[in-house]
């Protein structure tokens, strides 16, 4: 097991430095320099050279990549071109509240989502699978900024009962949080859903039956137990994804994450803004990937004995 | 003389078999399709929302969409000559709506299709020649995938430049991937069947194998996954376009006009509630045909 996850972690490193050239080689190709940005539009032009070069801008791409690489090893992600602050220290600064998002979130809508997707796949066919089903599908097909554009009409505007904007208190999270679940909460319940429904049909929860054990001992035990697998998956995929994905939620509601660090430094073509938060992101999705698969191990047996053979 | 004629009959025959064949399979996906009521539901919303977008220009001149006339500005829905209100500028919304369907669409479907067609390249092969090929192309594409997907194409449009064209291959170039995957899996689920190997023991070169027997074979997951990421590519165009790093006022369209009306929200809400509305009924409409398109084809997956 030791083995597995240290043999998953080496491969880390290959993938990071993919990611790195990729958001580095697309940025590259922006219409942006380090000089422009610091001096100004109203800099003469050899001012503008002078302090790329002496930024190392004007090395050619791939010894800046290594240069990139080598510092970012250390924690070093690069200066912003625009205020010159460590990019670093701004992505630590605005984590939490993009954590909370998404924490908050994958709560609500792993909660509402995984109780329907169970009593939908139990009671198939049903006034609560058939309603509960619709919804997700609704839910999932309209653009979460949107909802959350009619949250904030209904409940912060019509209603006055919750703050529309800004991160102030957990209440300002309310809004937000439920406007990020819906379309993770939607797949959540469809995923349960189905792999319940496969898994209730199984050999197993006959024999389960058949030994006379309660009905809720079948469902819960037995069943969910062997469905948990792809909802394992789809957690953590969408986990990872909510970190980098609410981008559009957070600028609906003002709310000061890295993704909307990304947006802002896109704007402003602040390339090493841009390139240390899409990377740091990354990181975190493959590391909550790697943890899924080793969670994988924890729940089904079969694939735990493979890993301890070795 | 004679035998070449016999010859040609008995190739016609073959090739009529074969027609009816395939005609009798597509019937009987469509007979199984047209049961399911939500899926036909799905199919008349759609093909309405196709229809508008041709007939656009014919509904409503699309100087109605983009002419601005302050006079006019914020006349509540329902009122004559303005079905959906108007909004900031003074122009009428379903106009906007009805021509903002071309754009929105056009982004939804175009990067759907030449996804499937570069990752249905790229997918088929992995899938097909396996090896070291196929972990190459797999291992590159997840590497992609840890990527969030909208700072991906957010950072190809600040690249490029905010156009339509622009978001369409960013999206494109993002969604790769996604796409590799589904097709990989599809020809994986049919490389190893007995008629693959048996075209293979006839000599049958490789590229006919896959255009012959893999593509046809594994292309109904793919159509199903297709439909849906249509929707999907429609919510996240329409997501491009309200960080205003979309398509550029005054051009119409849904995610765009989202943008604009966001600020007026707080005193008209239905500025903003008909475009989401457009958005969201669109994709709902195609999940709702992916759905009963994936029972139609597999009725096992039923249950």
């Amino acid at each position: 097991m030791a083995r597995y996850v240290f043999k998953r972690v080496l491969m880390l490193v290959p993938m990071l430095l993919i990611v790195i050239f990729i958001v580095s080689f697309i940025m590259n190709l922006t219409p942006s320099d380090p000089g422009t940005l610091i001096l100004g539009e109203r800099a003469t032009k050899d001012a503008i050279q002078e302090l790329n070069d002496r930024l190392g801008y004007n090395d050619p791409f791939f010894i800046r990549y290594v240069r990139y690489v080598s510092r970012a090893l250390r924690g070093d992600l690069g200066n912003s071109w625009k205020n010159g602050a460590p990019v670093i220290q701004e992505i630590v600064r605005r984590f939490p509240a993009t954590l909370t998002l998404a924490v908050g979130a994958i709560v609500i809508g792993l909660t509402i989502g995984m109780t329907l997707g169970i009593l939908s796949a139990v009671k198939q066919y049903s006034a609560l699978d058939v309603a509960g089903t619709a919804f997700a599908m609704a839910l999932a097909s309209f653009p979460g900024f949107w909802i959350g554009m009619m949250l904030i009409i209904l409940f912060a505007l019509k209603l006055r009962w919750l703050p529309s904007f800004g991160v102030g208190s957990m209440k300002h999270y309310i809004l937000p949080w439920f406007t990020t679940s819906c379309s993770f909460g939607a797949s959540m319940l469809r995923m349960t859903r189905t792999s319940m429904l496969e898994s209730i049909r199984m050999d197993y929860i006959r024999t389960a039956r058949a030994k006379g054990q309660t009905e809720k001992l079948v469902i819960l035990r037995h069943a969910l137990r062997n469905a948990l697998l792809p909802v394992v998956t789809i957690l953590g995929m969408s986990f990872g994804g909510l970190l980098g994905g609410t981008v559009t939620i957070e600028t609906v509601f003002s709310i000061p994450g890295v993704g909307s660090l990304v947006i802002e430094a896109i704007r402003m073509k602040d390339v090493p803004v841009v390139v240390g938060a899409t990377v740091t992101l990354a990181t975190c999705f493959t590391l909550l990937m790697l943890v899924v698969d080793i969670l994988y191990a924890f729940i089904d047996p079969r694939i735990r004995a493979r890993y301890i053979r070795h | 003389m004679g035998t070449a004629t016999m010859a040609d009959i008995d190739l016609k025959k073959i090739d009529l078999k074969k027609k009816l064949k395939k005609k009798g399979h597509s019937q009987e996906i469509w007979r199984r399709f047209k049961k399911n009521r939500t899926a036909m539901v799905g199919m008349f919303i759609f093909v309405f929302i196709l229809l508008v977008m041709i007939f656009a220009d014919a509904i409503v001149s699309y100087d109605t969409a983009v002419t601005q006339k302050i006079s006019n500005r914020f006349i509540p829905p329902g009122s004559a000559g303005h079905l959906f209100g108007t909004d900031n500028f003074g122009r009428d919304i379903l106009a906007r709506i009805v021509h903002g369907s071309r754009n929105s669409l056009l982004m939804g479907i175009g990067a759907v299709v030449i996804g499937i067609v570069i990752g249905g390249l790229l997918g088929s092969i992995a899938g097909f020649y396996g090896g070291g090929i196929d972990s190459f192309i797999v291992r590159t594409m997840d590497t992609v995938m840890c990527i969030p997907l909208m700072l991906l194409v957010l950072s190809i449009v600040a690249a490029l430049g905010a156009s339509l064209v622009n978001v369409l291959i960013a999206m494109m170039i993002a969604n790769v991937p996604h796409y590799i995957r589904i097709v990989r899996a599809a020809v994986l689920s049919v490389a190893g069947q007995d008629y693959i190997e048996a075209a293979r023991a006839c000599g049958t070169p490789n590229f006919l194998i896959i255009l012959k027997h893999v593509i046809p074979n594994a292309i109904g997951p793919i159509i199903v996954q297709a439909t849906m990421a249509v929707g999907t590519m429609i919510i996240h165009a329409a997501g491009i376009s309200f960080l205003g790093m979309g398509i550029q006022p005054p051009t119409p369209e849904w995610g765009a006009m989202l943008n604009e009306a966001k600020n007026y929200m707080v005193d008209y809400p239905y500025t903003v509630i008909f475009p989401g509305l457009s958005i969201g009924l669109t994709a709902l409409s195609l999940n709702l045909m992916g759905d009963g398109l994936r029972d139609a084809l597999d009725p096992k997956l039923r249950d």
